[in-house]
């Protein structure tokens, strides 16, 4: 019982950075952009999201403010890197699936320079503290999986509910959706598609960038090359296994990190599992799940990948 | 500005694509309760000059006036401010959205402060849908309404967003003959309080609703008058600059051996639905089918299944008497099978591949085009060059990339290998749309050649003309069946109409 | 359109991608306060002047060609392969396994046999995600980059449990590598570090230059790649070469990493891949998808990634220098293709070159 408590309690905040990735590249789809590029994106979220506190950090500044500033700048250079990506794509028209690749190397490859000359080894930050909820977080079992995490955690949740919202109930969201599907449509109903898919990548890149920072300042409190490792990509997958939906891909996050704890699980238990395996376990998870999940594309935005240009007819 | 548009007047409009001059100093006007019919050939410049009016293009020269007043578009917001709206031929409505988000993509006045008040878009469109008969509904999904019920959203739609000037491009070209009839009537009640610019190449409807015809040829202006004065034939001859009378198949009806026999066939279509329901259909050698309907109703299907393209879940289809449903593409194609697919661009041909490459697409494992999986380089070109002349394909050369030719010259490209690799059968699908009439002219004496050497051949056209023109005989498919097969003799425009709106005879 | 000008446009774009790439670059450079040009001589210039520098380039070189050659042919064939890195990963496993159990097989036999499983096994690699884009829809690219990180775990399963070498775990010291391999794998050296393998790859361009442009096999490829849905209409068997291309593609990144370890390393240790798998993508992309374009291409990158290893001691800026440069490329490449191939944008100049000279006329 202990156990699966601490499984669950664990999973919650492991799933964070999945799904504030995951509902960025869902605003990317939903608009019609492919972006690939989100694992470069979170590397250099994570990266400037801890060198505020790195360079500020021990000068006895307040943790919330340096904190705050590292999300806000890693939100910053998310949102830029999502420029940068839609001047390849959407401006100038480029195949967004190899562009993605290469904003990945390009992402990884700055954070992992600068990072080498700002910061040097593994350096660690005092991070994000946990808040539990006051009343709430005592109430037994519930309260330790559901109120025990920090303050980012139930805003990124409550992000879930937004995002329902933003998408479905306003102005941009029926753009974005309008945009993704039928973009000549929305161009004759004089919806500028060019500047809605930009701002939908500035939205979905200053949300990688965020969920970078999560990793940085909330879950591991340290930068390294190997702290994304693939989440990037695998948020990416969520949004196909979530059928683009806020929702769903909230339920697909808790499924994967769930699937990061198995080591835990493993350790917990006693087993002599190898490491290597267990860690290996979500990556295989991803690909059953697109095995699954992939043939039916009945909810895909039907203008997914494809650039839209006014004066060539398709 | 909630003044009415007394003139409308675009003058001197030049626009440019590359290689091509879409429009080429164009002036037309449209005074007060008038229509115009913009009336052309395919690929004249009548939509390049709509969307510029809608500020979707932006013209290279040349200016337009409202009331006497010049008006700058920078896109289709500022066109709808000005009161004029346009119906696409191709319906400009997302799929899995509602009718009302449809609208609502339009009509800013919903979006407050950035939050939706769909109610407020619902009220107006049940507003304007009672306004003018125009019975739709609000909360219905697109995907889920059919062509002629999209058509009335696309009205209501631009209605809505205050649209006192009405552009309609090519608005019949998938409705049924009563259909047609229907928005006629419909249009010419609007008129009381809307002037309407109307493009079509269907002559009996420009004589029906305009009173006053434009004709463009090649970007230009060729003709200005009043519609009454001129017979649709005077119109016809000066839209393509001289008499063209289109090949007629007037032979006696083929009595050779049935080719094709489809029995009992059901097909799945995209969605997942019935797209076929039991279809039956038969042609003989030395035939031509022609296939009659509204598009949506199975062709596409079809003629996907009797190409080897498409599952089929019932039913049989035989091909010279050997069975070649849910066969491989390969072995349908070994059978004889020739195949003009409906989406020329993308199914007929390798776009970045050469000419010559593309007219080998099918035979590339054969003599005398390879060996032992070799490809011989010389036997290829002279295949291509010998083509190239035979079908009059216009290039820089066999090593042009076939998707930087023009539509008709990609046709032309397709037919050439279909026909010349001595194909037994022949599914044609849509083969002249979107072609200027010599390209027409071409294609149907192509097909007309090879049903006198006794090839069978299945066409399948939303053109009416076209069907009657060339058929010996002609099925009308509605809902994934055969309504009815009419002899030549017996099928006219109207009874063919009945039948594709679902009608049957006998009721 | 004059063909002076359409020429000019095609060198004009070369060149403002050259300038965007070293633009980028220099951004990241000003941030870490670096010398710019010194920067960039020493990843481009300094390892030409000395002769052992050059075969420490070809030795990087050669991996790059061999799997930059697989991934052109995937990616003709419609199929992207950023598989790579785990497809060479698991040629090292199998190279080194097939060492480990027939250390006395004689090396006329055992040499082509070792290669031979490390380019089944990337084959092997390959096929699964080619079958799963081919049965199941599933985008190559997710599950590529997947099987990299499965395939990177299970290689260090395989070096720090099963394939452990003895010595270090009397030792103790636990470092994961094989032992040294028998010398009945070894592919022989020229010079200094540089092997055979540099003959390997350049037959090996040849092949797949005659495969993709002479053969019927190649013509389905490419018609499969670039016209996926024509291709289908005519009778093409298309999942069938999507799939084929993806054995081709992982068997070469495969292959590359047994001749890696034959010629350089002759055992297996980590890091061995070295992002060659990714850097394969942008030497294809450079090489213009084309074999022989390639060749230069991967002795171009070769040189790159080892100047960069020069960086941290000549001018003080991490080696990491060269995957940032690898990204800017990738994305200019895409971009400038765009470009070059968009008839609106060119026309658009070609008016204004007119009307300019016109005015200048006037």
């Amino acid at each position: 019982m202990d156990l699966v408590v601490n499984v669950l309690s664990m999973c919650i905040p492991f799933s964070v950075a999945l799904l504030l990735a995951s509902l960025g590249e869902m605003f990317n789809q939903r608009a019609g952009i492919f972006n690939l590029g989100c694992e470069g994106v979170m590397a250099m979220g994570a990266f400037s999201g801890m060198l505020v506190p790195f360079l500020v950090g021990h000068g006895g500044a307040v943790p919330m403010v340096y904190n705050a500033l590292g999300f806000l700048l890693a939100g910053v250079i998310g949102a830029l890197l999502g420029l940068l990506f839609g001047l390849v794509v959407i401006t100038f028209r480029a195949p967004q699936g190899i562009a993605g690749i290469g904003m990945q190397m390009f992402g990884v490859g700055v954070a992992g320079t600068l990072f080498r000359y700002f910061v040097g080894g593994t350096q660690s930050v005092p991070g994000v503290p946990s808040f539990p909820i006051p009343v709430l977080s005592k109430i037994p079992v519930l309260g330790k999986i559901f109120f025990s995490h920090n303050i980012v955690v139930y805003l990124a949740f409550l992000f879930v509910l937004l995002s329902n919202f933003i998408l479905f109930k306003t102005s941009w969201g029926l753009r974005v959706r309008a945009v993704g599907t039928h973009p000549r449509a929305a161009d004759s109903m004089g919806i500028n598609v060019t500047l809605t898919r930009y701002e939908s990548l500035l939205v979905g890149g200053a949300l990688a960038g965020i969920a970078g920072a999560y990793l940085s300042l909330c879950q591991a409190k340290m930068f390294s090359d190997e702290l994304i490792s693939g989440r990037g990509f695998i948020a990416v997958a969520l949004v196909y296994f979530g059928h683009w939906n806020p929702y769903k891909i909230m339920l697909g996050a808790l499924l994967f990190s769930l699937a990061q704890t198995f080591q835990s699980v493993v350790q917990g238990l006693g087993i002599s599992f190898p490491y290597e395996f267990a860690v290996m376990l979500p990556y295989i998870l991803v690909i059953v799940v697109l095995a699954f999940s992939s043939r039916d594309q009945k909810s895909a935005p039907a203008s997914l990948g494809k650039p839209f240009n006014r004066e060539i007819r398709t | 500005m909630d003044d009415k548009i007394r003139s409308l007047r675009m003058e001197h409009i030049t626009k440019r694509f590359p290689g091509v001059l879409a429009s080429d100093d164009i002036t037309i006007e449209v005074g007060e309760g008038e229509v115009l019919a913009l009336v052309g050939e395919n690929g004249a410049g009548k939509t390049t000059l709509m969307n510029i009016l809608m500020g979707i293009y932006q013209q290279d020269e040349g200016r337009i006036l409202i009331n006497g007043e010049e008006v700058r578009f920078r896109g289709p917001e500022d066109a709808f401010n000005a009161g004029l709206g346009m119906v696409h031929q191709e319906y400009m409505l997302v799929p899995n959205m509602t009718v009302t988000e449809n609208v609502a993509l339009g009509y800013k006045k919903a979006w407050k402060k950035g939050i939706l008040d769909l109610n407020m878009v619902r009220s107006r469109i049940m507003e304007i849908s009672e306004k003018y008969g125009l019975a739709v509904n609000p909360d219905a999904y697109i995907w889920q309404l059919s062509v002629g019920e999209q058509q009335k959203v696309e009205l209501v739609k631009t209605l809505s967003l205050g649209a006192r000037f009405l552009i309609l491009d090519e608005p019949t070209s998938a409705l049924t003959p009563q259909e047609t009839d229907e928005l006629i009537v419909l249009l010419k009640k609007m008129t009381d309080e809307l002037s309407i610019i109307f493009i079509s190449h269907k002559l009996q409807e420009v004589k029906a609703l305009s009173n006053k015809v434009t004709i463009l040829r090649h970007g230009k202006v060729v003709f200005n008058g009043n519609t009454d004065d001129y017979s649709p034939s005077e119109i016809a001859s000066k839209m393509t600059g001289h008499e063209v009378k289109l090949p007629e198949n007037n032979d006696e009806a083929s009595h050779g051996d049935v080719v094709l026999e489809i029995k009992d066939l059901c097909v799945r279509g995209d969605r997942g639905n019935y797209a076929l329901d039991g279809l039956d259909l038969s042609v003989r050698s030395g035939e031509i089918v022609g296939l009659a309907g509204v598009s949506g109703n199975g062709q596409k299907e079809l003629a996907e299944a009797i190409n080897g393209l498409r599952k089929i879940e019932k039913g049989e289809i035989a091909l010279f008497g050997c069975e070649i449903g849910n066969k491989k593409p390969r072995s349908v194609i070994e059978q004889g099978m020739g195949y003009i697919p409906e989406e020329r661009n993308i199914e007929g041909i390798v776009p970045p591949f050469a000419i010559r490459e593309n007219l080998i697409l099918k035979d590339v494992d054969q003599k005398p085009f390879s060996n032992k999986s070799f490809l011989k380089k010389e036997k290829v070109n002279e295949n291509a060059e010998r083509l190239q002349i035979e079908f009059d394909i216009r290039s820089a050369g066999i090593n042009t990339q076939s998707g930087s030719l023009s539509g008709g010259n990609i046709q032309k490209l397709i037919l050439a290998r279909e026909l010349s690799r001595g194909a037994k059968f022949i599914t044609a699908v849509y083969p002249t749309r979107g072609l200027d009439l010599g390209a027409v002219e071409f294609i149907h004496k192509e097909l007309l050649k090879k049903r006198k050497e006794g090839v069978g051949i299945l066409l399948i056209s939303e053109e009416l003309d076209e069907i009657i023109n060339l058929s010996d005989r002609i099925a009308v498919i509605y809902k994934g069946r055969i309504q009815k097969v009419l002899e030549k003799k017996d099928a006219t425009r109207a009874r063919l109409g009945i039948l594709m709106a679902g009608v049957k005879e006998d009721e | 359109m004059s063909k002076g000008f359409k020429i000019a446009y095609k060198l004009g774009i070369i060149a403002v991608s050259i300038l965007a790439v070293i633009f980028i670059s220099s951004v990241i450079l000003v941030v870490l306060d670096a010398p710019i040009l010194k920067t960039f001589y020493t990843i481009c210039i300094m390892p030409l002047t000395r002769s052992l520098h050059i075969t420490e380039i070809l030795i990087r070189a050669i991996p790059l060609a061999i799997t930059a050659i697989g991934v052109s042919v995937a990616y003709r064939s419609g199929i992207i392969n950023i598989g790579a890195e785990g497809q060479m990963a698991m040629g090292i496993l199998a190279f080194t396994a097939t060492a480990l159990a027939l250390p006395d097989v004689p090396r006329p036999v055992l040499l082509p046999f070792a290669l031979l499983m490390a380019a089944l096994s990337g084959g092997i690699w390959g096929f699964i995600p080619g079958i799963l884009k081919a049965k199941l829809n599933v985008s190559e690219l997710l599950s590529t980059v997947m099987l990299n990180y499965i395939a990177a775990q299970f290689y260090t399963f395989c070096l720090r449990v099963v394939m452990m070498d003895p010595a270090e775990k009397m030792s103790g010291g636990g470092t994961p590598q094989s032992m040294r391999l028998t010398e009945n794998v070894w592919l022989s050296r020229i010079s200094g570090r540089l092997h055979y393998g540099i003959v390997i790859a350049v037959v090996l361009a040849v092949l797949i230059y005659i495969l993709l442009w002479k053969t019927t096999v190649g013509y389905k490829m490419r018609a499969s790649g670039s016209g996926a849905r024509a291709a289908r209409y005519g009778g093409i068997n298309v999942p069938l070469f999507v799939v084929a291309s993806m054995v081709i593609s992982g068997a070469f990144a495969g292959l590359a990493g047994g001749i890696e370890i034959a010629g350089v390393h002759r055992r297996a240790i980590e890091g061995i891949t070295n992002n060659y798998g990714f850097s394969a993508v942008v030497v294809a992309l450079f090489g213009g998808l084309h074999p022989l374009g390639i060749l230069p291409a991967s002795f171009f990158f070769g040189l790159m990634i080892y100047g960069s290893t020069l960086c941290p001691r000549q001018v003080g800026v991490p080696a990491n220098i060269v995957d940032v440069m690898q990204g800017v490329i990738i994305l200019v490449i895409v971009t400038s293709q765009m470009v070059l191939s968009d008839k609106y944008f060119q026309d658009r100049l070609w008016r204004k070159y007119q009307s300019f000279k016109k005015r200048k006329e006037a």
